[in-house]
Formats: C-alpha cells, structure tokens, sequence
C-alpha cells in the first residue's frame, strides 16, 4: 500500500513539472503584460488542481488499461498459433492477417466517427461552404479515411515497407487535391489532420502497431512499430479534401442539369 | 454540492462516451474472433476507470481554469497590436501547451521504453528520463515555432498550402538523412502532439486574430494554425534523431 501511495505521488509531482510551463506562461503574461488581475482566482486554482489530478490519472490508466489492450489485440490477432503463419518462412505471409486489418479498420471507423473534435469541424465546415458540404457526411467520409489508412500502416508494419514512400505519395496526393477544391475549404482540411487523432485514440493505436511489429516474424519494432496515427492524420485530410471534391462535382452536375432544362 | 456531483456525473459519463467505441470493439473482437480469456481483467477495468475519471477531472479543469484566461488572453493580444509580443506570446503558448499534453507524455515514454530495449540508449531510468524529454522538448519547440510562423501568415494573409509545401518538402528531404529509428516516431509525433490542450487555445489565437485584422475572415483564415503545428514537429524529432 505505501509503495502505491509513493509511487502515486511521484507521479503526481511529475505532472505538476510538466504543467508548470504552461501555467507559468499564462500568468506572468496576464500580470506582466495584459496588467489586470485573474477575474476569480480561487475557480482558476481549484481548476488547475483538476488539471493536475487528472492527468495523473489519466497517465496512470494509460499504462493500466490501453497500452496493455492494444498490445493484446495486436499479440492476440497476429499470434503464429490465431494466423497460422510459418514462423521460419523469410517471406511475409500478409494474407494470412486478414482479422488485424479487419480489426485495425474497424477501430479507425468507429473512434472518429465518435470523435467530438470532429464533430465540431464539421460543423464549421457546413458553415463556411454555405451546406455544399455536408456535416455529417462530411463525418463519415473522414471515418473511412481514417479506417483506410490505418489500414494501409498495418499492412505497412506488417510488410515492412519503408514509411517514408507512404507518406511522400500521400503528401502528393494532398498537393494535387489542393489545387482542384475551393479554396475556402483548405485551411479547415489541414486542420482536420492534426484533430482526428484524440487522446484515447493515439495511445491505442500506438501499443498496436508496437504489439504488431513486435510480433511480426521478423519486423524491428523501433523501424516498422510506430507511424500508425501519421497515416490516420494523413488520410483524414485526403479524406476531407476529397469530400470537398464530392460536393464540387454534385453541384456542378446539377447546374449543368438546371440549365439544360432551360 | 448536489449540482457539483450531477456535474462530475455527466462529465464522467461523457467520459466514457470517448472510450465506448473503443471498447465495443474490443469487447466483439474478444468474444467472437479471438475467444481467449483476457489476462490481468481486473488491472484492465481499474485502468479504463483511470482514463476516464483523468480525463474527466482534466477537462473540467481545464475549462474552469485555463481555458477562460488562455482565451481572453488570446483575444487581447490579438488586439493590442505589438506584433513582437504577439509573436512571442504565440511561440509560449504552443511551447508550454504541448510540455503539458498527456498523450505526448504517455508515447515519449513508450518511445524511451523501446529505444532502450533495443539498445540505442543506454538501458537506465535515467538516459530513458532524458530521451522522453528530449523528444517532448523538440515537439514542444516545433509546435512553438509553427503557431509562431502561423500567426505570421495570418498577419500577413498567405495561403497556408503554401506553408504546408514547404513542410512536406522538408519532410522529404531530410527523411533519408535521418536515423531509421527515429523516421516512424518522427511521422507520429504531429498527430500527437495537437490535442486536447493545444488545440482550444491555439484555436482561440487564431480566431481572435482572424476576426481582428481587416479583410480577414474569421472562418478561414483562423484555420491552419493546428495544420502546421502538426507538421512541424516531424522535422524537429528528425533533426533531434540527427544531433543524437
């Protein structure tokens, strides 16, 4: 018992260190530069408790529950004993994984579909296209997206091919779609990327491309393990510009459509 | 004392709502696919009540403590027109917001956990303690950086794709220099690095600007400021994977 307290409060001191810049940072520039004193100190105070409190536990959970669940998953569904792969073989059998990718997709869908910063984009999104873009569809187009890259990194973990080819030919693809969407929609687009990914959903992915390239035949977990949420960021702002794509093109046939009535 | 425990309720519940897909997942893979008992169940149950009461607690403290300063401070600054301090408070901001964000710290760990086992650093507390911070340090710095180049572009009006070829660019020239090792986490350390933290009060930054700033558009031109705060941080743990 007074090991798990000692053990707690170490880590609670670690999270106030961490934290310390940024509230540093907010007050001295509020004091020294805005000159007015906090509105309700005492809230404020109360609050950063809850900051502190919270991502301990949270911290504390991490290495508790989803590290350990996705590594589970990934040893579970890419064990010889599940997939029946010839553990000598030198060449990779990836068809023979079929249920982590299944499981992979599955996982990308569902958590952004869920994602409530996604849902907010999207809103904003119906907003500044004047409802050419539609929020909810906008919100399963980029599920997709997210489920097909991640997808795509597991096979890429489990192949063991170079990242960096992914990643340049995603950015061309980025590139090339830039030039054909609205322009109003860009900036929102990009956002989208770095929003996508949330905190429950960045761990979880993390311990399973870790768990896969650890059980892989064959693959380096420090090379081929991480860059399961680079491909997520990547691919939901391919999913979004495409989406934009969509509407373009839906609203270009239908004025053609219009006018030809005339 | 009734409303604060209803108020913790529903963020508790809401909590939970974040985790759900997750965990409905899981549970139907376990079930129908795997059927294999689950090791260590209890561990497992008390860890997801820990990730749920953490990021409930954060988050409400978060918005009663931070976010209301963090914002109006955004704003304000946004107003007075020194672009100087402007700048200078933009690179803070993205540099403290990331030091503090949970996920960076939980995968810097994973990282150091990894690198050690496969020998790259050497295998104490102490060089895995180094590692870790030298790998939120350098995100921290790049996402400081990037709100700082942001907000720039947001002054001056330029298209953010602009920004964001350069970036890839970068990226594709420096990923054959780099250490293989250091390639997949740099790739990462983006989506992770803008999340709950950062992105309100960058959000906030950028808005407030955009809405202060002549023939600026608040919904468009606020936007960006996340997208190259994402990207940054792959050329900065690149570059720290070369100094090392």
């Amino acid at each position: 018992m007074k090991t798990v307290v000692m053990h707690f409060v170490d880590a609670l001191v670690e999270t106030c260190w961490n934290t310390l810049p940024i509230i540093a940072i907010i007050l001295i520039f509020q004091l020294l530069i805005i000159r007015k004193s906090l509105p309700n100190p005492f809230k404020i105070l109360i609050g950063l408790v809850y900051v502190v409190l919270g991502i301990t536990f949270f911290l504390e959970g991490l290495e508790m529950a989803l590290f350990p669940l996705g590594k589970l998953m990934a040893t579970q569904l890419a064990a010889p004993s599940f997939t029946h792969v010839d553990i000598a073989s030198t060449t990779v059998d990836w068809f023979a994984y079929t249920w982590v990718y299944v499981f992979a997709a599955s996982i990308g869908f569902a958590t952004t579909l869920a994602e409530p910063s996604l849902l907010a984009v999207a809103e904003k999104a119906q907003q500044i296209s004047g409802g050419a873009i539609q929020a909810r569809g906008l919100r399963i187009a980029v599920s997709f997206g997210v489920a097909f890259g991640i997808t795509l990194g597991v096979f890429r973990i489990i192949s063991g091919f170079d990242i960096y080819y992914f990643m340049i030919a995603g950015y061309v693809v980025v590139m090339l779609q830039t030039i054909f969407v609205p322009k109003i929609i860009i900036g929102l687009a990009y956002d989208s990327g770095g929003v996508t990914t949330s905190i429950v959903t960045v761990p979880l992915m993390t311990a399973l491309g870790l768990g896969l390239a650890h059980t892989v035949p064959g693959r380096n977990v420090m090379i081929d393990g991480f860059g399961l949420i680079a491909f997520a960021s990547l691919y939901s702002i391919i999913a979004v510009l495409f989406y934009a794509q969509l509407a373009q093109l839906a609203q270009w046939w239908s004025s053609r459509q219009m006018s030809s009535n005339f | 004392m009734f409303r604060f425990h209803n108020y913790l309720f529903k963020r508790l519940f809401n909590g939970f709502l974040d985790l759900a897909p997750i965990l409905v997942v899981i549970l139907i893979f376990q079930i129908f696919i795997v059927q294999q008992p689950i090791p260590d169940l209890s561990k497992l149950i008390t860890g997801i009540f820990f990730v749920i009461l953490g990021l409930s607690l954060f988050i409400q403290g978060l918005e009663q403590g931070l976010f209301p300063i963090g914002e109006s401070m955004a704003f304000a600054f946004a107003r007075k027109g020194s672009v100087i301090w402007l700048l200078i408070f933009a690179f803070c901001l993205g540099f403290g917001s990331s030091i503090a964000e949970p996920a960076l710290i939980g995968i810097a760990d994973q990282a150091a956990l990894i690198a050690s086992q496969a020998k790259i650093i050497a295998v104490t507390e102490q060089a895995k303690h180094e590692y870790a911070l030298g790998l939120r340090i350098s995100v921290a710095l790049a996402v400081g950086f990037s709100i700082l180049v942001g907000v720039l572009r947001i002054i001056r009006g330029w298209p953010v794709h602009y920004l964001m070829l350069l970036g890839y660019i970068a990226i594709g020239i420096m990923t054959p220099f780099a250490p293989r090792e250091i390639v997949g986490i740099a790739y990462d350390s983006g989506g992770v690095a803008t999340s709950v933290i950062t992105v309100p009060l960058v959000a906030a930054l950028g808005v407030g600007l955009a809405s202060v700033i002549k023939g600026r558009n608040p919904l468009l031109d606020g936007f960006g400021l996340i997208a190259f705060a994402s990207l940054m941080p792959t050329i900065f743990v690149m570059a720290y994977g070369l100094i090392l």
